[in-house]
C-alpha cells in the first residue's frame, strides 16, 4: 500500500468519524448520570451502570408509543392496500388516462407538505378531526401512498404474466390466478412497502406539529418536548434515551431496505 | 390475450377507485381549498363567521411587494441553494472517495453513513441541540479546548446568522449520505476499461474526469441535485425545531415556518394560502421536466 492509498484512507475513516459522532453521542450521553452531562468536561465512554433510560420510561412515552403506532399502523394498511390495487391496475392493464394517473401520482409525491398544511389543516378543523387518529392517518396516509403506488407497481411488473396466463389456459379465472400465482410472490414487495411507509410516518413531524395537540403527542413531538424546558432543567441523559428509542427501529428496518429505495428513487434517472 | 385485456374496461379504473379517493381527499380538495382561499380576505374575523370577501390577486400581490414576504422568500430560496449546493460538492467528493479507498475504510465509511441517513429527523435534531447547547455542548467546549475563550456559554441560535450556519451543519449531515451513495452507484458505472485505455494513451486525471466520468455521472447528478433543492426547501421541521430552542423566530422565518405562522400562528389564512400556493408552484415548476422523464418508458 502506498503512501498516498494511505492518506485517502486515513481521510475516510476521519469522514466516517464525523459523521458517526452525533449518533454515538446520542448512545454515549443516554448512558451517563446527570451530573457528568453538567461537569465541565464530558465523558466520552458510556457509563452503563447509569441511564436516562428508567426515568424516560413514563406514562407520557407509552401513550405517545401508542398514538404512533396507531397512526403508523393504520396509514401502512390504508396506503398499502390502496397502493398495491392501484399498482396492479398500472402494471396489468392498459387504459386510458393510465399515463396521466402515473403523472399525477408522480407529481403529487414532490409537492412539500409546507405548501398544503394551511388547508388540510383547515379542512380537519371543519370535519372536527384535528388533533385525532383518523385525521392525521388520513393525512399520512396520503403523503405515503404515491411512492408505495410506484414502488409496488415496480415489484407487480417483476413477475413476469407468462405465469398468471399459462394458469389461465389451465382454467383459473383471471383473478384467482392472480391471487394463487402472482400475489405470493410479491410479498417482499408489501413487506419493503410497508416498512418504507412506517419510515416516513414514525418519523413524520410536520403534519404533527400542524394537526396534533400538545396533549397529544406523536413521538417525535413527545421526544422534542422533552427538551422543552428551562435549559438548566433539561434532563439530557432522558432526552438522549428518548432519541435512541425513537431511532433505534428506525435505524435497523432503515439498513434493512435502504439499497431498494435508493434505487427506487433514482431509477428513472439510472435508465434513462 | 390482449383480447380479453382489452376487453376488461371497467376492471383497471375500480382498481384505482381507492387511491384516487385517498388523494383526492388528503391532497387534492385541500389544495381546490387553498387555491380558492388564496383569492379571499380570510382572517381572524372570518374565522369567527364573518362572509370572507372575494379579493383577487391582492394576496398574490402582497406576496412580491410585501417587505417581510419578500424576504421570507429570498432568504429561503437562498439558504436552499446554498445548502443544496454544498450537499451535492461534499456528497459528489464522499463518493470518489469511497471510489478510491480500499474495501475496509470504504465499508466503515459507508456504515457511518447510512446511521447519519437512518436517523429519524426529530432524534438528530435532538442530538445537535446537545452537541450545540450553550453551557454544556460539546461544540463550544471543544472551540474553548481549542483556545477560543469567548466560546464559553456562548449561544449559538441568537444571531440569525449563526442560526442559519447551525441549520446548515445539520442538514447538509443529513442529506450528504444520499448523495455520496447515489453518486457512488452512478461512479461504479463508469467503465474501468475505457478509463484504464485513456490513462495509457496519456489523458491527465482531470481529463478523464472531464470526458469520461463526467458524463457517465450527469444524468444521476443533475436528477438529486433537483431532489436536493426540492427538499431543501421543505426544512420546517429543522427550522421550527431550532426555533423553538432559541432562535428569534421572525428573523429566521423560511417558506415552510412562515406559512404555518402566518396562517396557524396569526390567522391570516388568506395570505398563509397564497404563499402556499407560490411554494407548490414553485416546487411543481422544479420537478415537471423528471417527473415528465420518469414517464418516458411507460407504454402509451
Amino acid at each position: 500500500m502506498n503512501a498516498r492509498a494511505r492518506l485517502w484512507g486515513a481521510v475516510a475513516i476521519v469522514l466516517a468519524i464525523i459523521w458517526a459522532f452525533p449518533v454515538y453521542w446520542i448512545f454515549n450521553s443516554a448512558f451517563q448520570p446527570v451530573e457528568a452531562l453538567r461537569s465541565p468536561n464530558p465523558s466520552f465512554l458510556p457509563d452503563f451502570s447509569a441511564s436516562g433510560f428508567g426515568r424516560v420510561f413514563d406514562e407520557s412515552f407509552v401513550d405517545s408509543l401508542k398514538l404512533s403506532l396507531t397512526v403508523t399502523l393504520l396509514a401502512i394498511v390504508a396506503a398499502v392496500l390502496c397502493g398495491f390495487v392501484a399498482a396492479v391496475a398500472i402494471s396489468r392493464f392498459r387504459f386510458r388516462g393510465r399515463r396521466s394517473f402515473i403523472f399525477t401520482v408522480l407529481a403529487i409525491q414532490m409537492i412539500p407538505p409546507e405548501a398544503l398544511f394551511i388547508s388540510q389543516y383547515k379542512m380537519l378543523n371543519d370535519w372536527g378531526l384535528l388533533n385525532s387518529v383518523v385525521g392525521l392517518g388520513l393525512l399520512y396516509t396520503a403523503l405515503i401512498l404515491p411512492f408505495t403506488v410506484w414502488m409496488l407497481r415496480g415489484f407487480v411488473d417483476g413477475i413476469p404474466i407468462d405465469l398468471e396466463e399459462a394458469a389461465m389456459t389451465d382454467g383459473c379465472s383471471r383473478t384467482r390466478a392472480f391471487f394463487t400465482i402472482t400475489f405470493p410472490l410479491l410479498a417482499p414487495g408489501l413487506v419493503a412497502s410497508s416498512v418504507y411507509g412506517f419510515l416516513q410516518a414514525w418519523n413524520e413531524y410536520t403534519l404533527a406539529v400542524v394537526v396534533m395537540d400538545p396533549s397529544n403527542r406523536t413521538l417525535p413531538l413527545w421526544l422534542k418536548g422533552l427538551t422543552d424546558v428551562s435549559n438548566e432543567a433539561v434532563d439530557w441523559p432522558a432526552v438522549m434515551a428518548g432519541a435512541t428509542l425513537v431511532a433505534a427501529p428506525v435505524i435497523i428496518l432503515f439498513m434493512i431496505v435502504q439499497n431498494r429505495m435508493t434505487s427506487g428513487m433514482v431509477g428513472g434517472a439510472v435508465k434513462g | 390475450m390482449s383480447s380479453t385485456r382489452l376487453t376488461r374496461k371497467a376492471g383497471p379504473y375500480a382498481l384505482l377507485v381507492p387511491a384516487i379517493l385517498v388523494l383526492v381527499v388528503g391532497m387534492a380538495y385541500p389544495l381546490g381549498r387553498q387555491l380558492v382561499l388564496s383569492f379571499h380576505e380570510f382572517g381572524r374575523a372570518q374565522q369567527f363567521g364573518q362572509p370572507a370577501p372575494w379579493v383577487g390577486l391582492d394576496n398574490y400581490r402582497e406576496l412580491v411587494t410585501d417587505r417581510t414576504m419578500w424576504t421570507v422568500i429570498a432568504r429561503s430560496l437562498a439558504f436552499c441553494l446554498v445548502n443544496a449546493s454544498i450537499t451535492m460538492v461534499v456528497g459528489t467528493l464522499v463518493a470518489v472517495l469511497m471510489k478510491r479507498v480500499a474495501t475496509a475504510p470504504r465499508l466503515i465509511l459507508q456504515i457511518s453513513m447510512l446511521l447519519a441517513w437512518a436517523m429519524p429527523v426529530i432524534a438528530a435534531m435532538t442530538a445537535w441541540q446537545w452537541l450545540f447547547d450553550t453551557r454544556y455542548g460539546l461544540v463550544n467546549w471543544t472551540l474553548q479546548k481549542l483556545g477560543f475563550n469567548s466560546f464559553d456559554g456562548h449561544n449559538w441560535l441568537i444571531d440569525p446568522l449563526s442560526f442559519f450556519f447551525v441549520a446548515s451543519v445539520i442538514i447538509i449531515w443529513m442529506s450528504v449520505p444520499f448523495v455520496a451513495f447515489t453518486a457512488y452507484a452512478a461512479l461504479t458505472q463508469v467503465s474501468e476499461e475505457t478509463l484504464e485505455a485513456s490513462h495509457l494513451d496519456g489523458a491527465t486525471a482531470i481529463q478523464r474526469f472531464r470526458h469520461i466520468v463526467y458524463p457517465t455521472i450527469k444524468p444521476v447528478l443533475t436528477i438529486v441535485m433537483l431532489l436536493q433543492i426540492v427538499w431543501d426547501l421543505r426544512v420546517f421541521a429543522q427550522i421550527n425545531f431550532l426555533q423553538n430552542v432559541g432562535g428569534t423566530p421572525s428573523e429566521t422565518h423560511l417558506l415552510g415556518t412562515y406559512i404555518y405562522t402566518l396562517g396557524i400562528g396569526q390567522n391570516d389564512y388568506g395570505s398563509a394560502s397564497a404563499m402556499a400556493m407560490f411554494v407548490l408552484v414553485l416546487t411543481l415548476a422544479l420537478t415537471f421536466r423528471y417527473v415528465r422523464s420518469l414517464l418516458k418508458e411507460e407504454p402509451r
